[in-house]
């Protein structure tokens, strides 16, 4: 219990300097005085290591595999062990309510172009649904379909498509 | 930031690039009309005798149809060809042989392999000369460039046998557009040998892509009919897919995710304004167009289901077509507007079905094994061209009852047939195995006469537009 309140003070201590870092300064720094070579040199930061919450490596450190559901051909209902992983997603975005996130729906190459974006958006929306079902605020979850224009595997086998049929959630910061 | 606004951004970053040699996102210059003429080389007097020059004999032996170089009547510059009007001449009768070469019907020879005819024998030819090296058919042709820098292009089809004219015609076209005599002269000659209808002078949009399979950038681009004029309309940074031009040529619909999702754009050539085909949340795909252009059809998911629109090219109210919890998808009219060919899950697997052009009367047309999808109407109406999936994807077409199924093609996966103007000849694209590389292919009704279409890079998802007035 300990430890694990310490991760999150420390990643929430990141999460602040990541979100500093970001913004851009208004004005340029003045240029270093090189005259009379006192220049500042700045502490070294050490940042803690890990993902920070809000970002995919976070959450996919949290889940694992689950981050991704697999489909059969031209299928698109959820199977137990879909179910399974989209429980273990429901509870890390619980965990989490300030994130929003996309689901990605995937068909493997061996379909139509058009049909297959109908499929991954069919896919995505059943992942969505069931997150809903588990209690996941619909409005924080976006839906988008490639269709077979983004695989993950590359060959043309059976075992790439297994891998390419796939309703992926992605955190986008 | 909202989707209009990158539009913008887009487009205007890239309309200075235009003047650039890139050609990257530049809108298409305005067409240039073409004006059909009578052929006026008898009335203008030659000088010059009889003089061929033979440059190479050994393809007479095929020869079918003999197509020289065409004559000038006078040697002027034009922005067509910089070594003027007679070497414009030779490079016409080049595009002539290689439109009729690469379609299959014919064994012509070409202005490379044959002796150059005077501009006094355009219309009166030395049939002798070509009689006696076994030539049937003969065309001969002329350039003329006018004062206002427009050229004037007259093509002649003579019986050799029969020492006859079989047809003529003359087109008045700007430098520019001198492709597009060729074409209308490679129509003319198409037309009155087959008695089928033309289709050269006609444009194709398609999907160009470039590398590797997983991370593949997909750009809008268009070409003539035989691969010439090419152009890229967008830069690569967002995913397009599936165009088709309107029947005027005026307009392009597609696929765009340059606001992240999938959806539906109107291109307008001219001044390449893109607008949304409908102001809506949900995704839009699978874009068609109306045989009279004034009506598109699209598919758009609702909460994962996805159905077929139908919406004024004006702008205003949809109408939903179909209503089923299956994937209905696509689309094509018949010619007379009154149906629509379209594909749906809804028996569990893709199948082609028919409706009314208000939705009503649907019923599933293909019962030949296999599943039925992204069904094409030909411009003839007799025909239905598909993906036939069967362990792999061919290209196949039906009777517009599902009857007479024939595959045309043998491909891996070949997918998404579009047909030529005249219901002769359909496109397709072809992707490898495993490289996932994709080119796009064309065959005619036999399936004996099938080619890849020359295309600088990758390409797929071609759409044939109609020909050109």
């Amino acid at each position: 219990m300990n430890t694990k309140l310490a991760t999150i003070l420390l990643l929430a201590s990141a999460t602040g300097l990541a979100a500093c870092a970001k913004k851009a300064p208004e004005q340029l720094p003045p240029p270093p005085d090189t005259g009379t070579g006192t220049a500042v040199v700045p502490p070294p930061q050490v940042l803690p290591a890990g993902p920070q919450v809000g970002t995919q490596a976070h959450f996919a450190a949290a889940v694992g595999s689950s981050t991704t559901i697999f489909f059969d051909t031209d299928r698109y209902n959820i199977d137990s062990q879909d179910a399974a992983a989209l429980q273990a997603q429901a509870q890390y975005f619980a965990r989490y309510p300030q994130i929003t996130f996309t689901i990605e729906g995937h068909a493997d190459e061996r379909g139509t172009r058009e049909y297959n974006l109908a499929l991954g958006e069919r896919r995505a929306n059943a992942a969505k649904n069931f997150l809903a079902s588990l209690g996941v605020d619909a409005n924080r979850i976006a839906v988008v379909s490639y269709g077979k224009e983004r695989p993950a595997a590359l060959a043309s086998n059976e075992s790439a498509w297994a891998q390419n049929r796939r309703a992926a959630s992605v955190i986008i910061n | 930031m909202k989707p209009a606004f990158l539009l913008v951004l887009l487009f205007s970053l890239s309309a200075p690039a235009s003047a650039a040699a890139q050609d990257l996102g530049a809108p298409i210059g305005d067409d240039g009309l073409v004006e059909t003429t009578t052929t006026d080389a008898s009335q203008v007097e030659a000088e010059e005798g009889i003089s061929f020059t033979v440059t190479d004999e050994a393809a007479w032996s095929d020869i079918g149809i003999a197509i020289p170089a065409f004559a000038t009547d006078r040697e002027r510059a034009t922005p067509a060809n910089e070594a003027g009007t007679g070497a414009l001449g030779r490079e016409i009768a080049r595009v002539i042989t290689a439109n009729l070469r690469n379609n299959g019907l014919f064994k012509p020879v070409g202005p490379d392999s044959l002796p150059q005819p005077a501009f006094a024998q355009i219309t009166a030819p030395a049939f002798s000369t070509w009689s006696g090296r076994s030539a049937e058919m003969l065309v001969h042709g002329y350039v003329r460039a006018r004062d206002d820098g427009r050229l004037v292009v007259g093509c002649y089809l003579y019986d050799v046998a029969l020492k006859t004219e079989l047809v003529r015609e003359g087109w008045v076209v700007g430098p520019a557009d001198w492709r597009r005599a060729a074409h209308k002269c490679s129509d003319l000659i198409f037309a009155r040998l087959t008695g089928e209808s033309p289709f050269f002078d006609s444009r194709i949009a398609y999907i160009a892509e470039t590398g590797p399979k997983d991370r593949r950038v997909k750009r809008l681009a268009v070409m003539d009919s035989d691969g010439a004029n090419h152009r890229f309309l967008t830069l690569g940074s967002a995913t397009a897919l599936t165009p088709r031009y309107s029947p005027d040529y005026s307009k392009i619909l597609y696929l765009s995710y340059v606001d992240g999702n999938p959806r539906i754009y109107v291109y307008d050539i001219g001044t390449g304004k893109q607008t949304l085909v409908t102001e809506n949340s949900n995704p839009t795909i699978a874009p068609r167009w109306s045989p009279d252009g004034r009506h598109i059809l699209y598919s758009m998911a609702v909460a994962g289901n996805t159905d077929i629109y139908r919406v004024p090219v004006t702008g205003g109210a949809s109408v939903r077509l179909t209503d089923n919890p299956g994937i209905d998808v696509g689309g094509s009219y018949s010619p007379d507007g009154t149906k629509i060919v379209f594909e749906s899950d809804r028996s569990g697997s893709q199948q082609c079905y028919i409706m009314d052009a208000d939705g009503r009367n649907q019923k599933r047309i293909s019962f030949f094994g296999g599943r039925c999808a992204t069904p094409e109407w030909s411009p003839r109406g007799d025909q239905i061209a598909f993906t036939r999936i069967a362990g792999d994807f061919n290209v196949a077409v039906m009777n517009t009852s599902g009857g007479n199924m024939r595959v045309l093609t043998g491909g891996w996966q070949d997918e998404a047939p579009t047909w030529a103007p005249n219901g002769r000849i359909i496109q397709f694209f072809r992707t490898e195995r495993n490289s996932g590389r994709s080119g796009i292919w064309q065959v005619d009704l036999t399936g004996q006469n099938e080619r890849r279409l020359p295309t600088p890079v990758d390409a797929s998802d071609p759409a044939w537009g109609p020909i050109r007035p």
